[in-house]
């Protein structure tokens, strides 16, 4: 589901450094601290784009020419379930990360 | 080569103007006040071409001198005592993201009770630190452990940063007259800065001092333990080159008359010159007495104070802070360590706290103390060397007035 930005990396020579270092680390990545992530029920959604004005991280886009409006950028969503509260039509849901849905 | 007068901040300075440091970041505090002073004015008149950052304290000033090496510079700072205690989070930065700085700590007692006079209980905290620590006994030692740690701490396979501790005002403020080496001589032994580990650069960015997990932890600190062992090869090393470049000689250890010494004093820094002095007057008396100086605490050269102390059967060691609620102090610790496998009695002395003068006399009862253990006559020795008997009752004041 993630991403990993390591696709450069892996065209550049790599060089042996001692100490904490990094060019490509997870912990910036701030998706892999989720527990659970926002779901949407795209029937239910009226677009109204609430959740991406609530979003604290600034990662929910709203494409209201495609039926699955709500972009969630899930590298960076911590799942902090704002949106989810925020929702005025109720159509989102947090379920659990490791969920198959 | 021309000979000065200096002091042992002088000296220190004068090391760091050698190794043409590019960015200064000091923060002034007795003893050290005139190594942070006369950066500023070697700035100031141009006569070192290096940035100046005042900062509002240590924390900062390491702070600032780590980033700006890690920014591809020879970074220089210098602190004492409360000072160095302030630093202590930063050191671990210093030293856990391998930065190579070199810094003189001009040796003075932490508070409380206030003081500013000399003792090594503020560079002896922070010896555990990923730091190696250098201990002058002379003006001379100062300039020359300088030079050396700069070469020694740069290496790419150590990479670790050095104290260079040198004892307030005993050597900070005493001046000797000093072989300062030519530029030329220096910049032969000193080349460049170039940083060979990590960096910060905009065109090749990395980031340094990522959150690191339980499972990479131990890895890291393990490159600094191996790092600690590479040192001795590479000190090694360096202070051949360095006699060959400047005559003189340095060294890990220094016994002094200890081949067929019947028992040995062990010390560091600036009493190392009065314990000497002491050895050659019981020496005339026909006391077979010896004195090893340690010069590298970190690493411990276990290796080599082994080879000193073996077969002795008698050794004190003397240490210059308190080791409050330890079985000794510091220095006595890891001696004892080092030498556990030996049939050797090691007692630990306690004194020159705060300032107080390590004396002739006084290092000359501990080795009368010593040989009457060696010969049978004495069982237990004065731990605290140099105490007074009224310690308990030193200050009366006037209460509930």
């Amino acid at each position: 589901m993630q991403k990993q930005p390591e696709a450069h990396m892996n065209k550049s020579k790599k060089f042996r450094v001692y100490g904490p270092v990094a060019t490509v680390f997870s912990s910036s990545n701030t998706g892999s601290w989720r527990l659970e992530r926002p779901k949407v029920n795209f029937k239910a959604c009226i677009k109204c784009g609430t959740c991406a004005k609530y979003c604290p991280a600034n990662i929910i886009e709203i494409k209201k020419d495609q039926q699955e409006c709500v972009v969630i950028d899930f590298d960076y969503c911590k799942g902090c379930g704002i949106c989810v509260n925020e929702c005025p039509a109720k159509c989102m849901t947090m379920i659990p990360e490791r969920s198959e849905d | 080569m021309p000979f000065k007068m200096l002091d042992g901040n002088a000296a220190a300075v004068e090391a760091m103007k050698l190794a043409k440091v590019q960015v200064v970041s000091a923060y002034p505090i007795t003893p050290q006040s005139s190594i942070a002073e006369k950066l500023s004015e070697l700035v100031a008149s141009g006569e070192l071409k290096a940035e100046y950052i005042r900062v509002e304290s240590e924390h900062t000033a390491m702070s600032a001198a780590t980033t700006a090496q890690l920014a591809g510079v020879r970074a220089a700072t210098a602190t004492a005592s409360q000072g160095l205690a302030l630093m202590h989070e930063v050191l671990g930065m210093t030293a856990g993201n391998r930065v190579p700085i070199v810094m003189p700590v001009v040796n003075r007692g932490l508070a409380a009770p206030w003081t500013l006079w000399c003792e090594h209980g503020d560079a002896m905290s922070e010896r555990d630190m990923g730091w190696m620590q250098f201990y002058c006994q002379n003006v001379q030692e100062v300039l020359d452990l300088t030079l050396m740690a700069y070469r020694v701490a740069e290496d790419e396979n150590v990479l670790t940063p050095a104290m260079v501790c040198l004892d307030g005002f005993f050597l900070s403020h005493s001046m000797q007259k000093i072989d300062v080496p030519d530029q030329e001589l220096v910049d032969a032994f000193i080349p460049p800065y170039k940083p060979k580990n990590l960096y910060l650069d905009t065109k090749d960015p990395m980031f340094i001092c990522d959150l690191t997990g339980p499972n990479e932890y131990t890895e890291m600190r393990y490159q600094q333990k191996i790092a600690m062992d590479n040192a001795f090869d590479v000190i090694e090393k360096a202070q051949k080159e360095f006699s060959e470049r400047f005559g003189r000689e340095l060294d890990i250890v220094e016994g002094y008359r200890t081949d067929d010494a019947e028992v040995v004093l062990v010390a560091l820094g600036s009493m190392c010159g009065t314990a000497k002095y002491v050895v050659n007057k019981l020496r005339e008396q026909g006391k077979k007495v010896g004195l090893l100086k340690i010069t590298v605490f970190r690493p411990f050269p276990v290796k080599q104070i082994r080879e000193v102390l073996k077969g002795k059967k008698v050794v004190g060691v003397y240490d210059r802070s308190a080791g409050l609620g330890g079985q000794g102090g510091p220095v006595w610790c890891e001696v004892s360590a080092s030498i556990k496998d030996l049939e050797c009695d090691i007692r630990h002395y306690v004194g020159g706290l705060g300032g107080r003068d390590v004396t002739a006399e006084h290092i000359e009862q501990i080795f009368n103390e010593l040989m009457e253990i060696y010969a049978g006559e004495r069982k237990y020795h004065t731990q605290w060397i140099d105490v007074k008997e009224n310690a308990m009752e030193i200050r009366q004041v006037i209460k509930n007035v």
